[in-house]
């Protein structure tokens, strides 16, 4: 760990799926690599002034810009002549990425920009108490999509960002989860290898926002592959690649290690909803091994 | 070279002297004609640069910021909403000391939705943190823009700086332009050498989390760096006369103000029919004389009172309000002669030209007229009353 160019001593949340993913991320992308970070957990709990995690060139400047302004690096590299040699990576949470950075991002991969965009997936604004954001699974209990007499959680399902990186038409679309840091290192790697945009979305399970135990961050995060309800797929210029095949699982074993999913598990109804979404992602993906 | 040459076109002609690596912006009139042009350049092969055409304003200023943290010379220019939408980057920008220059070209702003001139725009993010030179003319805007590296860029400063140039008036106007040849500007405005900047060899951390224990310090830095401009600027600008021939004094000037009694202050291109009248005026022996502001940030007060203090009555021309209190530059000089023992008897303040309304002689010498021992505080010029009988007032 002590080799990591994200160093430990940073301040995440015990049991921090994102910081395990960027650690992954960035130690596969290796030193010649420049990252711009949005707003969020990940740039607030690891550069609190005067210190830094990070060992490689790193930058912040809003929330919704990262997109944009990996867009300017990358530039400034290549009117430098350093491009070929340097990796730019601009990261984001799922609410930077889904919501306010949308637009940003939706420039920079039109653009065609040699830029590896990574999305946090932690399924809501956990940097400010957990708030549902465009990224947030149907029926889950937030600060904002709270329960209630009229309410089991959020309204809508996720919205399809891989889909939408996709329709973009860029060269490498891929979703991971922190759980399989192997499948990331490949995944990283491959990205790095193809020249453009390309875009990665990480599951990274968050034991405040899911209520979920610290030491259960692994497992919650592999039980959301294998009941299909975060199927990991590679588009390769627009067409569906590889996916990691599954032994689907019931949802309800996912559900319920989470506090932020308690009140479904005794909603057979809501809980049948969800399986749909799952067995619609099987279905489409061609999960099932 | 003189020119015989429109705003705009003269504007991309000294912005590709100044060699910036990376440009990018997203079209808004009427900083429009100063962008093409800018692309054309750039795509016949005349300027070694990225031309980065992004999905909105906020997207360009972020574009700059990147670009500009590599250490590679920026360049991005808009209007109106299109610096609205950048407004959080552009105090980013300052915030985090990259020395990008902008060209702003002055326009109204929404609702009810305008396209023509007035400072409206810029005068908004005064407390942006960047420094911002009023263009009285295409000259000044040209010559203001190689300025604005050489100070953005100077290792004492490291502040970024907007040239502001009124929409249409000067963007769209003709006028016989120096512009100078590329060695001299060369000589002028050597290569970017960053003071720090995202590289490989010597990772360095930019735009970090910082908490109550330091930021007021960032602040307070800021603020320190733009009284230094205060001092630095005029040096620039007298080492720009001997290399290029033309002579500013850089915070302010004057036009016929030693025995003035009755003096405008005034920013931009009303600074020329303001001009005109006084020597109208004069002609029949009217003691009158105008103040321009050429540096609105930082705000020259010290430059500004030691050239108003003989003057008896000083009215203050603003092209831009403050809604429900006093109008910007009234607001600036007001407080500026606070606490003075020498100031004008009268202050007087005075709204015009919002929107584009055309500010004729008659309206500034309706000024002077107006400018009598009774204060005034933002009196509007030139309003219509039959359509504020239509509107307001029913």
């Amino acid at each position: 760990m002590s080799n990591s160019l994200l160093a430990c001593g940073h301040t995440a949340c015990a049991g921090c799926g994102q910081a395990l993913a960027a650690r992954m991320v960035i130690d596969t992308a290796g030193k010649n690599t420049m990252v711009v970070n949005n707003t969020g957990c990940l740039e607030v709990f690891s550069t609190k002034f005067p210190e830094s995690a990070w060992e490689i060139p790193w930058m912040h400047s809003l929330f919704e810009n990262c997109a944009a302004v990996a867009s300017g690096v990358e530039a400034g590299l290549k009117y430098l002549g350093k491009k070929d040699n340097i990796n730019v990576i601009a990261q984001a949470g799922d609410g930077g990425t889904a919501d306010i950075g949308l637009q940003a991002l939706s420039g920079m991969l039109e653009r065609g920009h040699d830029i590896l965009y990574v999305c946090y997936d932690n399924e809501a604004y956990m940097n400010t108490g957990v708030q549902r954001s465009g990224l947030t699974p149907f029926d889950t209990n937030t600060t904002t999509s709270p329960i209630g007499a009229g309410s089991t959680g959020n309204i809508r399902p996720k919205k399809p960002m891989p889909e939408i990186a996709v329709a973009h038409g860029i060269p490498y679309v891929a979703t991971a989860s922190a759980s399989l840091p192997q499948d990331i290192q490949r995944k990283v790697k491959k990205a790095l290898s193809i020249k453009g945009p390309k875009y990665m979305q990480i599951h990274v399970p968050c034991p405040l926002g899911w209520r979920h135990e610290s030491s259960m961050t692994l497992e919650v995060g592999k039980l959301a592959v294998e009941t299909g309800l975060y199927p990991l797929i590679e588009y390769e210029n627009g067409v569906l690649a590889q996916v990691r095949k599954i032994q689907p699982k019931p949802v309800e074993e996912y559900l319920k290690v989470q506090g932020r999913f308690k009140h479904l598990l005794n909603n057979p109804e809501e809980i049948r909803k969800i399986q749909a979404i799952a067995d619609n992602n099987i279905a489409k993906y061609g999960l099932k091994a | 070279m003189k020119e015989f040459i429109e705003g705009s076109h003269a504007i991309a002609e000294i912005v590709k002297l100044c060699r910036p690596g990376v440009i990018s912006a997203y079209p808004i009139t009427p900083q429009t004609h100063i962008v093409e042009d800018l692309a054309q350049i750039v795509a016949d092969g005349k300027l070694k640069a990225e031309f980065v055409n992004v999905e909105s304003e906020h997207s360009a200023a972020s574009v700059v910021l990147g670009a500009s943290a590599t250490g590679v010379r920026s360049y991005t220019a808009t209007s109106s909403q299109g610096l609205f939408l950048m407004a959080e980057v552009v105090f980013n920008i300052a915030g985090m000391r990259l020395p990008v220059v902008m060209t702003c070209a002055n326009r109204a702003i929404s609702a009810p939705i305008n396209i023509w001139n007035d400072q409206q725009d810029s005068i908004s993010l005064r407390d942006a943190g960047w420094i911002q030179f009023y263009a009285e003319d295409v000259q000044e805007a040209v010559d203001f823009h190689v300025l604005a590296y050489r100070i953005a860029e100077d290792a004492g400063m490291m502040l970024p700086v907007m040239v502001c140039m009124d929409g249409f008036i000067l963007t769209h106007g003709i006028e016989t332009v120096d512009i100078p040849d590329q060695a001299t500007v060369d000589k002028f405005l050597p290569s970017y050498k960053a003071l720090y900047k995202l590289d490989v060899d010597n990772p360095m951390t930019l735009g970090p989390l910082v908490d109550p224990d330091s930021y007021l310090e960032t602040r307070y830095a800021l603020h320190k760096t733009h009284e230094k401009a205060l001092e630095f600027i005029p040096k620039v600008f007298a080492d720009f006369g001997k290399a290029f021939g033309r002579n500013y004094n850089g915070l302010v000037e004057g036009y016929q103000l030693e025995d003035a009694e009755r003096v405008i202050v005034a920013m931009g291109s009303v600074c020329g029919t303001i001009k005109d009248t006084i020597d109208q005026l004069r002609s029949k022996g009217k003691k009158v004389g105008l103040l321009k502001i050429t540096t609105f940030r930082p705000f020259p007060a010290q430059a500004v009172c030691e050239a108003l203090k003989n003057a008896k009555k000083v009215a203050i021309v603003d092209k831009s309000v403050s809604l429900g209190s006093f109008a910007p530059i009234a607001a600036e000089v007001k407080a500026a002669f606070c606490g003075k023992k020498k100031a004008p008897k009268v202050i007087s303040s005075f709204v015009l030209g919002l929107g584009g309304r055309d500010i004729t002689r008659e309206s500034i010498k309706e000024i002077f007229r107006l400018l009598t021992a009774k204060e005034l505080n933002g009196d509007f010029i030139d309003l219509k009353p039959e359509l504020l009988k239509e509107s307001y007032e029913q």
